[in-house]
């Protein structure tokens, strides 16, 4: 079916990769646990009945890594019954499946960063990381045994992202982990704990050691990845065989993306530029003097949190999106859904002209008599579009004014920004949020676009 | 009996290389940063947290490295592989299957794609600790552009194996820039750049023929791909990453709370 190898086949093919990497998920929990129990203080957590043996967390970590160890041969079996214990069931895929699409994906991953900013006291304890971290190794185990999963996370030019993925989850982590430390200090009137370590110490040998232990490990790493998976490459070129799905290289799916919502011009052109522009601009609209050269959330908490919906929203997960869910003809596909070439959805959006002109005036769109001139054309086309001009030069005109008018928080960044630098941070943020409004519009009402100038190849 | 060692290190070639005992004690360890060329990007002494893993995760590091990893696995590279419509994809096959030190291609492929990730992660932990407020504003700047060309070289480089990846990739990323306002053969604004009713911007005078350096991926593209990704852009990188380090120790050296 589908054209994908045989179910059992497939299995066996997995089955070596999944039983090593149940292994080593087990050696990791084994190394913790040892960790654990050679530490100096051995905490508590309860007591076995009857026998009055204690629980710690070292046993905790040591059960976890026994259950790994358990089912890597499950994994290694290759047998399609043993391993159905081991695989997401095939409700809970189909499930997945049903409830993804572009909204409830882009929706749950800005609710599940939010979330996680609200809860980082408790998501950066050591052990409530290491049980995520756990979980997250466990349920994508789980999911390698379905094909299509597989197929996609395994294409060796995604595998860098999943690499990423964790990668990000793991730095994020241990950022945080300092920030919240270094807030709960401050709040005592405390320094910050990189504070504590500013005695000198001589770079030789202390960094230039660390220097050399880094280049060595890294070069093991690369020689490794090297071995173990070769570089993608494909059929030779062919300028008439266009692929489907065509896609850009991986750090410019969030781009290709946006192509969804925003022309090229916008998409391809002027946003990346902005991006690169605000990048730059970022120390310049900072006053901020605080939290220099330390981890810390709440002493710049908007700062924070606008690199982090701009970085972890809306590129990071784009990307992903781009690279795991987006099929042929770029249409979405839940994370277990087989990649169909001749799956149809629905495009009926409409501009914002028409539903001004028509649905609400009940009239036709403004259109120029026959025979006019091209300037009386480019009069007419511009009334036509008139409520979606109106509605953009307002956008980055009007709204800048009207946060100083209705916040204290926005007037508060006028008055010690003055004037100029308070124009180019709300501007940028509202070219940021360009992208989630024309999604949201997208989404609910089904908008192209809000400016239609096909004529003059300006969509916007 | 001197030992071997001691006959080594007395010796006048020895003594010309290095120009004082081994870093063994504090005096030494201290003047080996000051005549070393390659040690001399370095200060002195540093404070503790400015080496603390858990404050820098050495991505900055990592990142350089793997541009010398990128640097030296090229140039190899390049006395293999042939820029050419007849020979490019035969060469990569040929360093996949049969040639000795193929490896050097997964190793330089697998580092692009390591150098992406962690220059975002260094761009991140800067970020997070606060660190390009005064006086390094203008050292972020630099970052950006450096984000930005190794953005590009990876992009550059990923057409060089000609196969179906590289050139529908490198298609559809030239795609957009058919649509740069003005300059675009699609673009908005391009009717504007016509002289006595001539259109200027054409499909064969736009940026996306000035990047492509024809009017579709094709040998002009592999060629100008080739040329900015071994040379024009490394060039650009390494006169920035320079400026970079420099400006690291000029601004005060590794950030941390004041």
């Amino acid at each position: 079916m589908h054209g994908l190898p045989p179910y059992d086949l497939f299995l066996k093919q997995v089955s070596g990769f999944l039983g090593t990497y149940y292994l080593l998920l087990a050696v990791m929990n084994a190394v913790a646990a040892f960790l654990l129990w050679r530490g100096e203080r051995q905490r508590e957590l309860c007591r076995v009945p009857i026998v009055d043996f204690p629980v710690t967390p070292a046993l905790v970590w040591l059960l976890v890594s026994g259950f790994f160890l358990l089912i890597s041969p499950l994994a290694y079996s290759g047998d399609e019954q043993w391993m159905a214990l081991i695989s997401l069931p095939g409700s809970v895929r189909s499930g997945i499946n049903w409830m993804m699409n572009p909204t409830a994906y882009t929706l749950g991953s800005l609710a599940l960063v939010a979330a996680a900013f609200l809860a980082r006291r408790f998501l950066v304890k050591p052990w409530v990381a290491w049980s995520m971290l756990n979980l997250s190794m466990l349920l994508m185990g789980m999911s390698m045994t379905d094909q299509n999963f597989a197929n996609i996370v395994t294409k060796p030019d995604n595998v860098p992202i999943v690499g990423l993925i964790f990668l990000l989850g793991f730095f994020t982590w241990l950022a945080t982990y300092q920030a919240v430390q270094n807030d709960d200090r401050a709040k005592q009137g405390l320094e910050p704990l990189e504070k504590l370590d500013s005695e000198k110490v001589l770079v030789w040998p202390d960094l230039v050691y660390t220097e050399l232990i880094c280049m060595v490990a890294l070069t093991a790493v690369l020689l490794l990845w090297a071995i173990a998976l070769q570089a993608p490459l494909e059929e030779p070129a062919s300028a008439v065989k266009t692929p489907n799905p065509s896609k850009a290289p991986w750090y410019f799916l969030g781009l290709q993306e946006m192509l969804v919502y925003y022309d090229p011009w916008m998409a391809g052109v002027v946003l990346p530029s902005v991006i690169v522009a605000g990048l730059m601009a970022i120390p310049y609209i900072d006053f901020n003097k605080q939290g220099n050269g330390y981890y810390t959330i709440d002493q710049r908490k908007f700062a924070y949190i606008m690199f982090q919906f701009g970085f972890l929203v809306l590129w990071i997960t784009l990307i992903v999106m781009g690279t795991f869910l987006r099929g042929p003809n770029w249409n979405f596909f839940g994370p277990f859904e087989y990649w169909d070439a001749h799956k149809v959805e629905a495009l009926n959006n409409v501009d914002l002209s028409e539903y001004f002109w028509v649905t609400a005036l009940q009239s036709s769109r403004p259109r120029a008599p026959e025979g006019s001139g091209e300037l009386m054309k480019f009069g007419w086309a511009l009334l036509r579009e008139i409520p979606g001009i109106v509605l953009v030069i307002g956008y980055f005109a009007m709204v800048p004014p009207l946060l100083v008018v209705s916040s204290k928080f926005f007037q508060g960044l006028f008055i010690r920004m003055g004037f100029i630098r308070y124009m180019v941070l709300t501007n940028l943020l509202l070219m940021m949020m360009l992208l989630p409004i024309k999604m949201l519009a997208r989404w609910t009402v089904n908008l192209k676009y809000f400016v239609a100038l096909p004529e003059y190849l300006l969509n916007f | 009996m001197p030992t071997l060692g001691e006959i080594i290190r007395e010796s006048q070639i020895w003594k010309s290389i290095f120009r004082h005992p081994a870093p063994v004690d504090r005096r030494n360890r201290i003047v080996v940063m000051l005549t070393n060329f390659f040690l001399h990007l370095h200060p002195v002494s540093i404070k503790k947290q400015g080496i603390a893993l858990s404050f820098t995760w050495c991505m900055g590091g990592v990142t350089f490295f793997l541009f010398l990893v990128e640097t030296v696995t090229g140039v190899l590279l390049m006395f293999y592989y042939r820029p050419t419509l007849e020979w490019a994809y035969n060469d990569i096959l040929a360093l996949r299957d049969v040639t000795s030190l193929g490896i050097l291609r997964e190793i330089h492929r697998w580092g692009a794609h390591a150098m992406v990730i962690t220059v975002w992660l260094h761009m991140y932990r800067v970020f997070l600790t606060g660190s390009y407020k005064p006086p390094r504003e203008f050292n972020w700047v630099v970052g950006v552009i450096l984000l930005l060309l190794t953005l590009l070289m990876s992009f550059t480089g990923y057409l060089l194996p000609w196969d179906q990846l590289a050139i529908w990739a490198i298609t559809v990323g030239s795609n957009m820039a058919r649509a740069t306002p003005f300059l675009g053969y699609e673009g908005p604004g391009n009717q504007l750049l016509t002289i006595d009713g001539i259109d200027m911007i054409t499909n064969a005078s736009d940026a996306r023929f000035g990047l492509l350096g024809a009017r579709f991926v094709g040998e002009e593209t592999l060629n100008r791909f080739y040329v900015l990704h071994c040379v024009a852009i490394p060039l650009g990188v390494a006169l920035l990453l320079a400026i970079h380090f420099w400006r690291v120790r000029k601004d005060g050296g590794i950030s941390g709370p004041l």
